[in-house]
Order: C-alpha cells, then sequence, then structure tokens
C-alpha cells in the first residue's frame, strides 16, 4: 500500500526523529509514503488568525496537489491533519469560501474537488495492518512497560477523527505491543500548543498537569500521536520540576518510536539517541525481560 | 483637590460598536453567537480559562452587546490555545474557537494589542516567513518572536536550543518549497479575496438602530 505523506514543517525540523521512525515502522510494516511535492506550511493554528480565507487557501492548495495523485493523504502531525480536514469540511459547507477559494487556486492551475481522505499514521496500521497485524510482527514485545497514550486536542477534536476511528480504538495499539495500557484519563486534554513559549506560566501549567496526572497513573512512557505535543512534554520537564517542586520525568516517545522498538527495528533508525528525555529498553520494571531473544 | 473620577459601568446605546457581532456574524462558524444560552459550557471546559480575564462566555455576550473595547483589549483572546473544547461541547453549537480567531484577527488588523505581547507577534513572524519560503523553520521563528517581543528570554530558551541543536533536531537551512513554487504561493494568496471585513452586515433588520433583536429566527436558518 502506498500514501501520499503530508510532512508538516515540524517533521523537517524539531520532529525529525518522529519522522525518522515513521518511515523506518512504515516500512517494516510494507506501507509506503511517498512524500507530497511541493507541499506548503498548513498554516497551522495561528495564521488563521491574521487573515482567515488566506489560511483555508494554504489548506486548499496542499488538498488539491493531493488529490491528483489519488492515493490517502498520511499526516504525521496532528494540527496538521486537523487544518486540513478543517479545510475539507469547511469548503464542503461555506459555498462563499469555497468559491473564493477555488478562484485563487485557479490563478496557480489547481482545481479541487473534495475527494482526498486525509488519515492521521495511527489510523493507517489500524486500519491497513490491523491490531493482529500489528501484534503478528512484534518481535521484543514491550513487557513490563506501563504505557499511558496521550492523543492531544487536535486529532480528536472538532472533527473525531476518521470514519469507524475511536481513542479507544486507537488505545488498543498498546496491548498489541505487549505494553500494559494505562487507561490515562487526559488522553485528549490541551498541552499548551505554543503556549508554553508565549505565555510560559500557563502553558507550563497545562504541561505540569499531564506529567502529574502520568506519575499519578505509574506510567513509565507517555506516548504521543502529535509531534508539537511531543515536544512540549519532553522539552519543559525540568523548568517544571523547578516551578512546581515535583520531578514529573518520563520518556515521551512518539507513537512509532514505541512500535518500532516492539518490532525490534534499530534505535538509530527510530531517532531514540534524538529523544530529550532517553528512553531504555530498561524503562519498564521488567523491560530488560524483553532483551533476550524474540522468542521470550 | 482632585476632582473624584468616576468611572461609567454602563454603556449609553450610542458608544456601543455593533458593527463587532456583524463581523464575527459573518465569519464561518461564528453565525450562531445570538444563540448563545450564556449557560457557560465553554469557560468551564476551557484548560486555561482560569487565566483569563473574560470567560469565552462572557466574550460572547460582549461581543452580541457591542462591547468592542472591552473585547478587543482582553487578555482571554491571546490565551485561546485553540484546543476546540469548547467548541465541540457547546449545546448552541457556535464554533466559540472561530470567534476567538475572530476577535484575534480584528485586534491584529486595528493594531490593539500590547506592543511585545508574544502571541500577536508569532503570529506576524509566522505569516511573513511562511510567505517567504513557503514554510516554517522553528528556529528562525522562535528567535526573531522572542527578539521582537522578550530578548531577555532569549537567555533563558538557550539551553533547550541547545539540546535541541546536539540531537540534531534544529535546522538553521531553511526548508523550502522550490522557487516556482514558492512563487505559485504567494500569487495565490494575493489572489485570494479576503473575508468578512468591517463592513460585514449583521443579517438581522438594523440592530443597532433600535437596540432590538426580534430576527435571530433568520440566524439560526443562516447557518
Amino acid at each position: 500500500m502506498a500514501y501520499t505523506y503530508f510532512p508538516g514543517c515540524c517533521m523537517h525540523g524539531f520532529a525529525r526523529h518522529c519522522q525518522d521512525s515513521l518511515y523506518a515502522v512504515f516500512n517494516a510494516l510494507g506501507l509506503e509514503l511517498r512524500e507530497l511535492k511541493d507541499w506548503n506550511c498548513c498554516g497551522a493554528t495561528t495564521y488563521i488568525s491574521v487573515d482567515e480565507y488566506q489560511a483555508f487557501a494554504l489548506g486548499a492548495r496542499n488538498l488539491a496537489m493531493a488529490e491528483k495523485l489519488g492515493l490517502d493523504l498520511v499526516a504525521p502531525c496532528t494540527a496538521c491533519y486537523m487544518i486540513l480536514k478543517k479545510t475539507k469540511d469547511y469548503l464542503a459547507r461555506y459555498g462563499d469560501l469555497r468559491e473564493k477559494i477555488d478562484k485563487a487556486l485557479a490563478t496557480v492551475g489547481l482545481r479541487y474537488e473534495g475527494k482526498v481522505e486525509i488519515l492521521h499514521p495511527l489510523e493507517i496500521i489500524l486500519r491497513d495492518v490491523g491490531v493482529k497485524g500489528l501484534k503478528a510482527k512484534v518481535k521484543k514485545p514491550l513487557r513490563g512497560w506501563n504505557v499511558a497514550p496521550y492523543y492531544g486536542c487536535l486529532i480528536a477534536r472538532p472533527y473525531a477523527l476518521s470514519e469507524g476511528f475511536s481513542l479507544e480504538a486507537f488505545d488498543e495499539f498498546v496491548p498489541a505491543l505487549g505494553a500494559n495500557l494505562i487507561d490515562f484519563e487526559l488522553k485528549a486534554r490541551c498541552c499548551g500548543g505554543s503556549l508554553t513559549g508565549t505565555v510560559e506560566e500557563v502553558g507550563h501549567r497545562l504541561v505540569y498537569i499531564l506529567l502529574h496526572q502520568a506519575k499519578l497513573a505509574k506510567a513509565h512512557v507517555l506516548v504521543t500521536v502529535c509531534p508539537l505535543c511531543q515536544l512540549n512534554l519532553e522539552a519543559h520537564q525540568g523548568k517544571i520540576k523547578k516551578r512546581y517542586g515535583d520531578d514529573v520525568t518520563i520518556p515521551i516517545p512518539y507513537f512509532t518510536q514505541l512500535i518500532g522498538m516492539a518490532l525490534d527495528l534499530p534505535e538509530k533508525a527510530l531517532g531514540l539517541q534524538k529523544l530529550l528525555v532517553p528512553l531504555h529498553w530498561e524503562v519498564g520494571q521488567k523491560g530488560l525481560a524483553a532483551r533476550e531473544p524474540a522468542a521470550a | 483637590m482632585a476632582r473624584p473620577t468616576f468611572s461609567q459601568k454602563v454603556k449609553y446605546e450610542k458608544e456601543l460598536k455593533r458593527d463587532l457581532a456583524a463581523e464575527v456574524v459573518a465569519t464561518p462558524g461564528g453565525e450562531k453567537i445570538f444563540s448563545c444560552l450564556q449557560c457557560g459550557t465553554c469557560g468551564s471546559a476551557c484548560p486555561v480559562s482560569v487565566y483569563m480575564d473574560y470567560t469565552p462566555r462572557r466574550l460572547i455576550g460582549m461581543v452580541r452587546e457591542g462591547f468592542k473595547e472591552e473585547v478587543i483589549t482582553s487578555f482571554a483572546i491571546w490565551l485561546c490555545s485553540s484546543c476546540y473544547e469548547c467548541t465541540v461541547r457547546c449545546p448552541a453549537g457556535i464554533r466559540v474557537t472561530e470567534v476567538m480567531y475572530a476577535l484575534k484577527r480584528i485586534a491584529i488588523r486595528e493594531g490593539i494589542y500590547p506592543r511585545r505581547f508574544p502571541v500577536p507577534v508569532l503570529a506576524k513572524e509566522f505569516i511573513e516567513m511562511l510567505k517567504g519560503t513557503g514554510r516554517n523553520n522553528e528556529f528562525w521563528l522562535v528567535l526573531k518572536v522572542l527578539l521582537k517581543s522578550a530578548p531577555m528570554k532569549l537567555l533563558t530558551s538557550w539551553p533547550l536550543a541547545l539540546r535541541l541543536w546536539q540531537r540534531g533536531r534544529m535546522c538553521l537551512m531553511v526548508s523550502r518549497i522550490p522557487k516556482p513554487a514558492t512563487t505559485d504561493l504567494r500569487r495565490m494568496l494575493e489572489a485570494v479575496e479576503s473575508g468578512p471585513g468591517p463592513t460585514a452586515k449583521l443579517p438581522l433588520t438594523a440592530p443597532a438602530a433600535a437596540g432590538e433583536r426580534t430576527d435571530q429566527s433568520d440566524l439560526k436558518k443562516a447557518v
């Protein structure tokens, strides 16, 4: 199976390790990613606070280019995922907006018809490989690991995932890897987004709430599906410890890094060395057992 | 002795800016603000409402009544992190996040925000960079925003930058779309006609004139 890949700016920047692991895991699962040529920034949640219609044009350009290729579009960043879905929804819902965007697209020879499907890589894995298929590929089960999955806001709202998915269904990838699933209550709570950089006091509080909850739930690992959540949750742990006097250190891998470890892919290919909070096999209390040969 | 000053708490009709509501209603997603029940679900769902000067419920109430100055100068609109919790919970189907975006746009357009406040600075720099290269590079973006909003923060942020750099997670080279496509992108953005601006009209029968809002049924149908 092949997909059109929309990396988004962060996968080419601070989230390279997420991209490394995404390619490695998709490769190992027999899924092919073809990067969308000439893609542009989706505008994130920022462009729209200056110019609304131009923000939709940014999303529409990507969708129009992806549509020509006829494959499903994979967006590994949940902000890109939400913005592209929102663009698709609004263009279908608001005629006058659609008219203006169509006109603008026509000036650069593009046409958008509204056919392309936008999916998150986790949706692709669950849909096209399946929980059973994933389980069958696991070589080094993450035995003894308490894994809390955290999804963040934008993948769950306002478009509530793609047809047939739910956050509960998402959770199933964790036991498939042989780890203990921690039912993380705050799985769809906001990580603060850019507030950690702009209004630090507020941003740090939001991150702290999540990390503290993970600690209470006795999680060894908090796994994310969004590169911005990933950065937010791991980059500020030191400052949070200082600010709140609570040691909440916990590794924050991107979900394909965790899957890749269970598939026994080389650590370097998964970008594990690029994490700010190191993730080792010893992370689970019995994690060492998993180091033994695959037969275990 | 100085004369005592009295601050006026109640606004007279002529002091209200009714066109504010018109612009929000004309925004995709903001159509239903006149169906707001003032129940406060938005504020109680909001993860940052405890830090806001006005909760989203009050902002919507004030927008409807034309308290433009208070709304546009509020801190609350810049705190919204677009998590959409309010939007999915609103029982009246108001896309509160879109209302917040609309208010940010009005504030930026009219230049009403604290000069060195990082959120609008980020928005402006983000757009400038995007128009130049078609993509964003977080290193240069953060550097520019810090220089323009809080240069002293550079002193406390460099350790994180260094850690990211050591791990190959920061690139100074800007990832950009190839030349002809950047020009295309800019051409396309220029061709986009602007959205509802200050000239938007309420789809109601002149609420400003009589201060009446009897035609709410129209609004509901407009969605």
